[in-house]
C-alpha cells in the first residue's frame, strides 16, 4: 500500500440551529478544504462523506451526489457512509483505502449533520434507532440511556462509589469547556464549573445535562493524496499511520465485557499495529466523548490507564496540555458540538492542525505533537481508530 | 437434500411467546450457551446448531437507569426505570421496571432480584409494527 498524507481541511462553525442546508455546510467545508490544499474541484477523483440523519432532518438523502455536483466536481464517484456518530471517520478510512490502494490519487472526505433541525423529541427518536430496534427500543433507551447504564455498571464493577465518580466526570466536562472556549468552531465557548454540572437537570440517571453533548449542525471535510502528490502540493503533510474498525451487537450482547466496549479494543489494536506504535507514543488524542463517562471508557480501552482508573488522568491534568496523554484539546464533543455525520472529520482536522502545529495562535496547541490518534464511536455498535503522523 | 436457511426464533415468535408470558431463548447444542434475545448463531461459538429453550425469566438487576427525556411519541412514559438484567441462564436481556417510583432508583438497585413480565410496545411511525419488551419486578 501507498503512504496517504491529509493535505487540507475545512470545518464549519458548530452550531444550533444553523440557516444553511447539510449540503452547503459540507459544501462550504470541502471548498475550504479544495482551496487550501491548492486544488480544484475537478482534481478531486471521488467523495466519501457521513451523513446520518438528513433523511429525517431535511428529507434530504443522497447527499454525496448533490455535494459533489454543487462544489463542481461533476460526475464522480461519491458515496454516503452511515455508522451513527462514526460515520465519517468511516467515510475516511475508505478513502484513504481508495488512496493506499493506488486506485485514486486525490479524493475528499468528510461530514455533515443538521440535527438540531429535528427538535429535541425527533432527534432523540431518530438517535435511539443507533440501538437494536426489535430487542431493546421497545425499553425505550435511547442515546443518553445507553452511557448511563453504562455509569452505573461503571461503578459498580471497579467499586468507585457513584457520587465520587460523578465528581470525576464532572471534571471532564469542566476541561472540555475550557478548551472549547479557545475553540473558534466549538458550539459553546464559556467555562464551566463542577458545580454547574452537579446541578443540571438530570437527562438519565446518574447523566445530567453537562454530562451530556449537545444536539449540532455542522460540517467538516478533509483532502487526501498519495505521497507523490502531497509532497508536490503542501510542506505539511500529515500522513495516516494506522487504521482501525471493528462492529459489535447490542448492548445486551456485549454483557461479556461491559463497560469495556471490545469493538473498541480490536479496532484500536488494529491501528496500533499498522502504526507499529503503543499507546505511550501517542501525543494528542481526539477521543468520542459523547457523555463524560464515554471518556473514561474510551481513555482505558485505547491504552492510556488501566481498568477503572481513567478518571485519576483527568483529576490529575494528565489530559491538558503538558499532561501525559491531551485528550480532547479541541473542546471534544461536549463543548465542540457533536453533529453526528460530521464528527469524525472534525476529530480528524483537529489532529492535523495539532501535527501541523497550527493552533498555537488559539491557545491550544501540543508543544511538538507528532502522533495523534482518532477514536470515533457510533451507537453501541461501530469503532474507527485512525493514527496520524507528522514527517 | 435440499437446506432451507432460516431463524430458528425470529423475533415475532419470540414476542409472540412474551405476550404469552413465555421467555424464549436459543441453547446451544454444541457449547451449552443460552443466546436471548435470539439471533442466526449462537453468541458463544457462532454455531447454528440451535434449540428454542424456555427461560426461567428470573435474573438480577446488572445497571439501570432512569431516562427523564423520551423519544417522539413516548414523552408521556418518562421518567421510566430500563435496567439491564443478568438472567439465571447466562444471558442479559434489556427491559423496564415497575413497582418502583423511576425517580428513588439508585445504585442499591443493582444486584436486586427480579423476576419477568411483559409490555407491548404498540410502535411509531419507524418501527415496522408492535414491539413487546420485558417487564421487571422485585422478586425478593
Amino acid at each position: 500500500m501507498r503512504r496517504v498524507a491529509i493535505i487540507g481541511g475545512g470545518h464549519t462553525k458548530f452550531m444550533f440551529n444553523s440557516p444553511q442546508s447539510g449540503i452547503e455546510m459540507l459544501a462550504e467545508a470541502s471548498m475550504d478544504a479544495i482551496t487550501k490544499s491548492n486544488l480544484k474541484p475537478k482534481d478531486i477523483q471521488a467523495i466519501y462523506c457521513g451523513n446520518v440523519l438528513g433523511d429525517f432532518s431535511e428529507g434530504q438523502g443522497m447527499i454525496q451526489s448533490y455535494l459533489a455536483d454543487d462544489i463542481g466536481c461533476f460526475n464522480v464517484p461519491a458515496s454516503r457512509f452511515e455508522g451513527a456518530c462514526a460515520s465519517a471517520t468511516m467515510a475516511i478510512r475508505d478513502a484513504f483505502m481508495w488512496v493506499a490502494s493506488g486506485h485514486y490519487d486525490i479524493v475528499l472526505a468528510g461530514g455533515t449533520e443538521k440535527a438540531t433541525a429535528m427538535g429535541t423529541s425527533l432527534a432523540t427518536r431518530t438517535f435511539a434507532m443507533f440501538s437494536d430496534g426489535r430487542y431493546e427500543y421497545p425499553s425505550g433507551i435511547n442515546f443518553p440511556g445507553i452511557f448511563a447504564m453504562l455509569a452505573h455498571l461503571y461503578s459498580s464493577k471497579y467499586n468507585i462509589p457513584l457520587k465520587k465518580l460523578k465528581e470525576t466526570l464532572a471534571l471532564v466536562s469542566v476541561q472540555s469547556h475550557f478548551y472549547g472556549m479557545k475553540n473558534p468552531h466549538a458550539q459553546f465557548q464559556k467555562e464551566i464549573t463542577v458545580e454547574q454540572v452537579l446541578r443540571g437537570f438530570t437527562v438519565s440517571s446518574p447523566l445530567q445535562l453537562l454530562d451530556c453533548c449537545p444536539f449540532s449542525d455542522g460540517a467538516a471535510a478533509l483532502v487526501l493524496a498519495s505521497e507523490d502528490v502531497a509532497k508536490k502540493l503542501t510542506d505539511k503533510p500529515i500522513y495516516f499511520a494506522g487504521v482501525g474498525q471493528a462492529s459489535s451487537g447490542k448492548m445486551s450482547a456485549q454483557y461479556k465485557y461491559l463497560p469495556r466496549l471490545r469493538a473498541r479494543e480490536v479496532s484500536v489494536k488494529q491501528a496500533y499495529d499498522m502504526a507499529g506504535l503503543e499507546p505511550k507514543d501517542i501525543d494528542v488524542c481526539e477521543l468520542h466523548d459523547c457523555f463524560s463517562i464515554a471518556s473514561l471508557i474510551a481513555a482505558e480501552s485505547l491504552g492510556f490507564a488501566d481498568f477503572g482508573k481513567a478518571g485519576e488522568l483527568w483529576e490529575k491534568g494528565e489530559t491538558k496540555i503538558g499532561g501525559k496523554i491531551p485528550i480532547n484539546i479541541s473542546g471534544g464533543l461536549k463543548s465542540k458540538g457533536h453533529p453526528i455525520g460530521a464528527t469524525g472529520a472534525s476529530q480528524v482536522y483537529d489532529i492535523v492542525r495539532q501535527l501541523r502545529g497550527d493552533l498555537v495562535d488559539e491557545g491550544r496547541q501540543v508543544e511538538g505533537a507528532k502522533v495523534g490518534l482518532v477514536d470515533t464511536l457510533g451507537g453501541d455498535g461501530v469503532i474507527v481508530n485512525l493514527i496520524l503522523k507528522a514527517d | 437434500m435440499a437446506f432451507k436457511i432460516e431463524y430458528k426464533l425470529s423475533h415475532k415468535a419470540y414476542y409472540d411467546a412474551l405476550k404469552k408470558g413465555k421467555l424464549l431463548g436459543l441453547k446451544c447444542k454444541d457449547c451449552a450457551t443460552v443466546t436471548c434475545p435470539p439471533k442466526m448463531t449462537c453468541q458463544e461459538c457462532t454455531g447454528t446448531n440451535l434449540d428454542i429453550t424456555e427461560l426461567s425469566g428470573k435474573g438480577k438487576i446488572a445497571t439501570f437507569t432512569t431516562s427523564y427525556v423520551a423519544p417522539l411519541g413516548r414523552e408521556v412514559e418518562a421518567p421510566y426505570t430500563i435496567v439491564l438484567v443478568e438472567l439465571e441462564e447466562g444471558p442479559w436481556i434489556m427491559g423496564n421496571l415497575i413497582d418502583i417510583d423511576p425517580a428513588k432508583v439508585g445504585m442499591e438497585l443493582i444486584g436486586r432480584k427480579v423476576k419477568f413480565g411483559f409490555k407491548v410496545f404498540p410502535g411509531d411511525l419507524y418501527s415496522a409494527g408492535e414491539g413487546v419488551r420485558p417487564l421487571f419486578s422485585f422478586a425478593d
